[in-house]
């Protein structure tokens, strides 16, 4: 059972002190649609976490509406609108044991308490946590807490399941784990699901929809291929997969002033292994500094006056000069004034 | 050096200890010690009950005992009725003028009882409540001690906490009872131990309020009992001293961290 949650330029401003306004949402629209992941990405502060407590219900949204199916929800009751949501901190209930936690949204809607026990319990094993029933939220390591947040959102057999970057207080190996067993369990119960989080990996392995927030309004959405492969702004070249941007070289483009030139890291070739064609891009670069990442190596190249990084193959010898190839396919371009993509 | 600073500061430490503990020996040596022998100086050199048992001729201690129960208790249940919802009110809602609350509850604070010691006893004259019970409770059931110190608790509970519960269908009162009173147990343990040590304890207000013994509380009975003929009696004294800290002292025994975390409160509230 699942629906799609249609978000219809939704506004939101805050009055602030001395009647000064601030626009935290600004005509977000947007689909999240049925039976899918789709992830809200954006730095902290670009009003991601706002955007899910409006679908929520927990804020209310200055202008737009919300609708999930065909219900317009945006004055309905948070605990009427069929939506669950799991937390940052788990928002746990400490004075319950982990099954009163997950059974308190049953109790509230008046399920049977028979009823209530053989659902709760259902949720838990599906988050392997009905070994520890009968604990307390403290007795509890984080990664089990979330687990209590995700079976109590789930007990209510939630049409749209709203996270809010469940993982982040976790340990990175957990996170990996985690992220995988999430998307598992998302396809297994096939709900809708609307995932917010800073962590551009997060995003790109689990989602079938990414949106890219930023400062309040929508940067791009799409599959996280077309995001990546194809980004629409430099914000978003930038913040998915650390893009080199630099001012295009006017030979290399022509009449270059005012375009500025994009390349992903992985995609610069050493020049001694392949022949330049026309329109690709050549960088003669001194190695300034060297990660090494374990099987590739980050190398940052000076050319100029900028700074090129390019992962190359740790077992390629590093001389002090390196000379670099992009392919012309791999080339992204962006007007240097909007940051907005620029047809090749 | 470092040795020699070790020694003084035990020294000091042990110092203040025996300045602290000194009345309290000698209440309770007093106590088991007959008068005769008090004024000689031969602290328990007979040791006996004798004084307790004149106390018990003399003083209606059942009475005495039952009212302090009765005001410590009622005071403590009065004032979760008023003070948690008022608290949470504070820290949780939305209501307008919520601002203004907050800062008349702090101005609230900062006036000392015995300011409005005379105003509510002029009214409590008016109705009637002089010389009984009630008027020992009532003027501490509202407590804006109690109050700020719920919303301070209250506040830090994660707001996570709250979404979920509103998210689950609760509303304020299911909130309040399901939720938030048995995840506040620590901050009302700590109240309670504050309200019925400083409720047990009272003799200002009683004193005001009272002019026999028939709605006494221990602290009263205890001066009553010093400035009847018994002034010059400091074995039975000592003895009706000591019965009186008695209940306090077998509850610290058994819930001593409940009571430090309270008297650090009676601390701060000056």
């Amino acid at each position: 059972m699942s629906a799609p949650v249609h978000i219809r330029a939704v506004e939101k401003t805050f009055e602030g002190a001395k009647r000064a306004s601030t626009r935290i949402l600004n005509e977000v629209t947007l689909t999240a649609p049925a039976g899918q992941i789709t992830t809200i990405l954006g730095e902290s502060g670009c009003g991601k976490t706002t955007l899910l407590r409006i679908v929520a219900g927990l804020e209310s949204a200055t202008g737009g509406s919300v609708h999930i199916g065909e219900r317009d929800v945006t004055s309905v009751h948070p605990s009427r609108r069929g939506v669950a949501m799991v937390f940052q901190n788990y928002g746990l209930y400490p004075a319950k044991t982990v099954g009163k936690n997950i059974e308190f949204p049953l109790k509230m809607a008046g399920v049977p308490i028979a009823q209530r026990h053989t659902r709760s319990l259902a949720a838990a094993r599906l988050l392997h946590i009905d070994h520890v029933m009968d604990r307390l939220p403290a007795q509890l390591s984080g990664g089990q807490r979330q687990r209590v947040g995700i079976a109590r959102a789930l007990a209510r057999d939630p049409e749209i399941l709203l996270m809010d970057e469940p993982l982040s207080n976790l340990d990175a190996q957990l996170r990996i784990e985690m992220r995988a067993e999430l998307v598992a369990m998302q396809r297994r119960i096939g709900s809708t699901m609307l995932y917010v989080t800073h962590d551009q990996t997060e995003a790109m392995t689990m989602s079938d929809r990414v949106v890219v927030m930023r400062g309040g309004h929508i940067e791009q959405q799409g599959t996280p291929e077309e995001v990546f492969r194809v980004p629409e702004t430099t914000y978003v070249a930038a913040f998915l997969g650390n893009m080199n941007l630099a001012p295009a070289p006017a030979s290399e483009t022509g009449a270059g002033a005012g375009i500025t030139l994009g390349v992903r890291p992985e995609h610069f070739l050493p020049a001694d292994r392949v022949a330049a064609e026309p329109g690709d891009l050549r960088i003669e670069g001194r190695v300034e500094f060297a990660e090494l990442l374990g099987t590739d190596r980050i190398l940052h190249l000076r050319a100029g006056n900028t700074l090129w990084r390019a992962r190359v193959d740790a077992a390629l010898p590093l001389h002090e000069e390196i000379t670099m190839v992009a392919r012309a396919a791999n080339l992204h371009r962006f007007d240097t004034e909007s940051g907005v993509r620029v047809a090749a | 050096m470092r040795v020699l600073g070790q020694i003084v500061r035990h020294l000091l430490l042990a110092l203040g200890g025996v300045y602290m503990l000194a009345p309290i020996i000698l209440m309770l040596a007093s106590a088991f010690t007959p008068t005769a022998d008090i004024l000689a100086g031969r602290y328990l050199a007979h040791p006996t009950l004798e004084n307790f048992q004149t106390v018990a001729q003399q003083v209606p201690l059942g009475t005495y005992y039952l009212n302090s129960l009765i005001v410590c208790l009622a005071t403590f249940a009065l004032q979760l009725l008023v003070c948690v919802p008022a608290a949470f009110a504070m820290a949780r809602l939305r209501y307008r003028g919520r601002n203004i609350t907050v800062w008349l509850l702090g101005l609230l604070i900062l006036i000392p009882f015995q300011v409005l010691a005379i105003p509510i006893y002029l009214i409590f004259r008016q109705v009637g409540l002089i010389n009984t019970l009630p008027a020992l409770i009532l003027p501490f059931v509202g407590s804006a001690f109690a109050i700020f110190l719920l919303r301070q608790f209250f506040l830090a509970l994660p707001g996570s906490m709250f979404d979920a519960a509103t998210l689950d269908g609760a509303g304020t009162l299911a909130t309040l009872i399901q939720i938030v009173i048995p995840a506040s147990r620590p901050a009302l343990l700590s109240l309670g131990v504050f309200t019925i040590t400083s409720a047990w304890n009272a003799y200002f207000w009683p004193s005001f309020v009272l002019s026999d013994s028939s709605s006494a509380t221990i602290p009263f009975g205890v001066v009553q009992f010093i400035n009847s003929d018994a002034v010059t009696a400091y074995g039975p004294q000592m003895a009706m001293a000591t019965l009186s800290v008695l209940p306090l002292l077998i509850a610290f025994l058994f819930a001593q961290r409940q009571f430090i975390r309270g008297l650090a409160l009676a601390g701060q509230a000056g």
